[in-house]
């Protein structure tokens, strides 16, 4: 038990590794994908050399980031065949079909116009370019868009129905699984992001060159586009995240109620500006959070559109009550119902296992009746007791405020950088103003990091939810094994960040092109 | 159609003469598919339900098995 858990524990971070370092790249080529088609939109209508200048300028970078993040994802990949060996078998072709479709359309549409944008500039026609230009910012976007479906899925399973003969989810609505609300709103949530990262490292690196008054007539044309993509950017990410969180309050409560520290619910909920996790007075008081500066009526709002609205808390879900907005109690399914139910489902299966070996058509016809109707609560049949299936509640509710806090300071600053930009350009050429934009590049990223591990630790223990938690999903395998390729993914990425950062750092010296 | 597939090669092979940073770029990505196709993929990511059953029949069995409840708790079947 306590190797497994040591397998559990080593592969999570593995993944979590794993996936912090792609997802370094990731929005960057998003945002930088649409700044640059922007950019050279400019060029190809004004004719203006400075804009081919600042468009060859940006592209370069775009190109270090595109190769440096080619390829990381395809770790991930591997990691579900040797450590996820149950859940990649379990997830069967609902995982796969995206994932495929990503690679096949995506990666073929990136590669190809990726190379007219590098290669082309004096071999084909300006439009043409353009068009090539645009074509590699849909393929990044297309990418990312079963990338997210497939994570979609996994919080929100939809379009599938489970065959214990295949042991396999089978796809029955690829139009459920595509277009679920948690899968739209998560990708225009983070796609919107990813514009903001881009926008975020534009202006930085443009007001490093104010700074150092070095090409000006190409810094402050950067940021005025940077800023407006990063304005815009930051104005749907957080509409979206309104989504996100009606998406969330409604199919993943517990994540919520995580995300807010709430243990105990109530009929006009507030939302917890600032304030201290106390896990322990949360499970037993109900009182999770100390020192709170507090929005009233809040999280109501944020979760149901409705001041008055009940937002469930930990406790509430875990006992199975809500109330109405009459303040009537309403029974909801407690989590050690749940529980039974889940464990009714394993044996359901293990009955239908036996029954299969046996050729007794009859006992697999009744275990099959039995694990359809308690299905739905599977994964709770490996739990011993509801504490089990609420997530790490402190590192969702402060990570949660790291990128609300984040993203309020993002707006702020492309607000005045436009401003800047427009009316007071000599301020762009203070110190201070450069420090704060190049500090700015290292906030983009850590409120987009922030936001996924709100997104992937605010779900634990599911890998999928409500059906298969983290521990069942994991291979028979050591615990060494994970450990030593953990560490040398540590190493390798190491060596990835340091030649991407040394490479750029170059490149933006020396103003190169590709 | 051959004439194409000339330029098509013509253009490509311009692209990475004329590169400059981009010569770096492709050292470094060489580098790293390198790294996780014949090192991490062949040493130490092996697809363990592949490499342990030689049919998806055994591996969807060996998954139930993992997934159901223990065999000595699960009443007699009907």
């Amino acid at each position: 038990m306590e190797d497994l858990l040591q397998v559990v524990d080593w592969s999570r971070w593995q993944f979590a590794l794993t996936a912090i370092v792609h997802w370094l790249f990731v929005p960057l080529t998003i945002g930088l994908s649409l700044i640059v088609g922007i950019m050279e939109t400019v060029y190809y209508r004004t004719r203006d050399e400075k804009w081919l200048r600042i468009t060859k300028f940006w592209m370069t970078l775009f190109g270090i980031n595109f190769a440096c993040g080619v390829a990381t994802g395809i770790i991930l990949e591997f990691e579900f065949g040797t450590n996820w060996s149950n859940y990649s078998w379990f997830v069967g072709d609902i995982f796969g079909a995206p994932l495929a479709i990503e690679g096949i359309f995506a990666f073929f549409l990136e590669s190809t116009f990726v190379a007219v944008m590098f290669f082309g500039w004096k071999k084909v026609s300006r439009g043409f370019h353009l068009g090539a230009t645009w074509l590699t910012a849909f393929g990044v976007v297309l990418s990312a868009l079963w990338i997210l479906v497939a994570n979609a899925w996994m919080q929100y399973p939809a379009g599938m129905e489970f065959d214990p003969d295949q042991m396999r989810n089978v796809m029955v609505s690829f139009k459920d699984v595509a277009l679920s609300p948690v899968a739209i709103n998560k990708f225009f949530h983070t796609v919107f992001s990813g514009w903001v990262l881009g926008a975020g490292f534009v202006v930085g690196v443009s007001c490093w060159f104010m700074w150092r008054r070095r090409v000006p007539e190409l810094a402050v044309p950067s940021i005025k586009i940077a800023s407006w993509v990063g304005t815009v950017g930051i104005l749907l990410t957080i509409y979206t995240g309104d989504g996100s969180a009606v998406a969330v309050a409604k199919y993943q409560p517990m994540k919520l109620a995580a995300m807010e520290g709430l243990y105990e619910g109530e009929c006009g909920q507030s939302l917890v500006g600032f304030g201290i996790v106390d896990e322990e007075a949360g499970r037993t008081t109900g009182q999770g959070v100390k020192y709170e500066i507090a929005i009233p009526k809040g999280l109501s709002v944020l979760a149901h559109h409705d001041p008055d609205a009940f937002v469930s808390g930990i406790n509430n879900l875990i006992d199975g009550y809500e109330l109405n907005s009459a303040g009537d109690t309403i029974r909801t399914v407690s989590y050690a119902e749940r529980i039974e139910r889940g464990r009714a489902a394993r044996e359901a299966l293990a009955r239908y296992g036996q029954a299969k070996a046996d050729g007794d058509e009859t006992a697999k016809a009744a275990a099959l009746a039995d694990l359809r109707a308690d299905y739905e609560y599977f994964g709770y049949g490996y739990f011993d007791s509801p504490e089990e299936a609420v997530p790490p509640v402190s590192l969702t509710f402060y990570m949660f405020r790291v990128m609300v806090m984040g993203g309020g300071y993002l707006l702020l600053f492309f607000i005045v950088m436009l401003w800047l930009s427009y009316r007071r350009r000599n301020i762009l050429e203070k110190p201070l103003t450069s420090i704060i934009g190049v500090l700015t590049i290292a906030v983009v990223w850590i409120v987009s990091e922030a936001g996924w591990v709100v997104a992937e630790v605010g779900r634990q223990p599911w890998v999928i939810q409500d059906l298969m938690p983290t521990r069942a999903a994991i291979s028979d395998i050591s615990a060494g094994s994970v450990q030593l390729t953990f560490w040398l993914f540590a190493v390798v990425f190491a060596g990835l960040l340091i030649a991407e950062i040394s490479i750029m750092t170059r490149t933006i010296k020396q103003k190169r092109e590709l | 159609m051959k004439h194409l597939f000339v330029t098509i090669y013509r253009f490509y092979a311009d692209g990475f003469r004329n590169m400059t940073v981009g010569r770096s770029l492709w050292l470094l990505i060489i580098i790293k598919v390198a790294i996780i196709f014949l090192i991490f993929k062949l040493f130490f990511f092996p697809d363990i339900l592949k490499e342990r059953y030689d049919s998806d029949s055994e591996r969807a069995d060996a998954v139930r098995q993992a997934l159901s409840m223990p065999a000595d708790t699960v009443k007699p079947a009907g």
